[in-house]
């Protein structure tokens, strides 16, 4: 599978979510936040990082970038997109997915390997793993605390939209431990936590994220 | 050219952590009586020509799609100090 990471500008991982794809298997695509162009990409990861600094709100200026014209075009017809911390932060602007990200409720940043539960093991970026796994990948933000309505909340829960949940600690003060989220198609998947970083033994807290990245390849079901 | 002035606040059930972060310095610099701070953002536009409806109505577009977040932000839109509408 061709999967494509984007640069913003202020973009931090998306070398590293470039290494994931293809420790997992696949041919990776450099994509750039300037292009109306996904340059023929299966899939598309939004990295880590603080594009455009961060300025005016996390996300809010890169979703008005033209590659995100593209990326929410194709992930309303169904392309799988996920999003990783900033990334995550990007598809909560561009409404692919409810709610927002503000600031940690300890106003501190917060860099921690993270224990998770994958409760939702049918979207295109979790098939990988089996439900209900206990999973430990780096959690590294500032503005991290996810944030909906009650009713949004109440309809993740009953549609099983939780991808995965904090375990142990709550790190960030994230409203009912939702560490990621899927939308209702399940293609688009967001989180603050960094799988990309879990990849290999040789740094990181091991290889629980390389699953991500693999699930590309497993039947969605 | 007129001045339009953009106002955002995070919404009231929205924990403000930087807010809490500058009420919890007060005491320490001994003000008193400050029950809490809520800490929002000012954004002044100059618009061109005359400020007809349809140049305010394009602003309060602005501050709709992109200054502010709906999720989580309230914004209200002031001309010269007059309040020309606001959006929840």
């Amino acid at each position: 599978m061709k999967v494509g990471v984007v640069t913003f500008p202020g973009s931090l991982d998306d070398v590293d979510g470039r290494r994931a794809v293809v420790l997992a298997g696949h041919e990776a695509v450099a994509l750039w936040h300037g292009d109306h162009d996904l340059r023929g990409v299966d899939a598309v990861i939004l990295p880590g990082g603080f594009s455009y600094g961060d300025y005016l709100r996390c996300g809010a200026i890169s979703r008005f970038s033209p590659v995100m014209t593209e990326v929410v075009a194709a992930a309303e017809r169904g392309m799988p997109v996920l999003g990783i911390c900033n990334g995550f932060q990007i598809l909560c602007e561009s409404h692919l997915l409810p709610g927002a990200l503000i600031r940690n409720n300890h106003q501190k940043f917060v860099c921690r390997d993270q224990r998770l539960r994958v409760e939702n093991n049918g979207t295109a970026w979790t098939s990988s793993y089996d439900g209900g796994a206990e999973i430990t990948v780096v959690l590294k933000n500032g503005e991290g605390s996810y944030v909906a309505d009650e009713a949004t909340l109440d309809l993740l829960e009953a549609e099983g939209r939780v991808v995965v949940r904090y375990l142990d600690v709550n790190p960030n003060g994230s409203l009912r431990d939702i560490a990621g989220i899927t939308n209702e198609r399940g293609n688009v998947v967001g989180l603050m936590p960094h799988p990309e970083h879990a990849v290999e033994d040789l740094c990181g807290p091991g290889t629980d994220g390389l699953g991500f990245f693999t699930s590309l390849l497993a039947p969605v079901g | 050219m007129a001045r339009v002035v953009v106002d955002v606040m995070l919404k009231p059930e929205i924990l403000d952590p930087q807010g809490k972060a500058v009420q919890g310095a007060l005491p320490r610099l001994g003000f008193e009586g400050i029950s809490d701070v809520r800490q929002g953002k000012r954004f002044e536009l100059e618009v061109d020509g005359e400020l007809t409806e349809e140049r305010l109505a394009q602003v309060r577009e602005i501050a709709e799609k992109l200054l502010s977040n709906p999720v989580i932000e309230d914004f209200a839109v002031h001309v010269d100090g007059a309040v020309a509408g606001a959006g929840a």
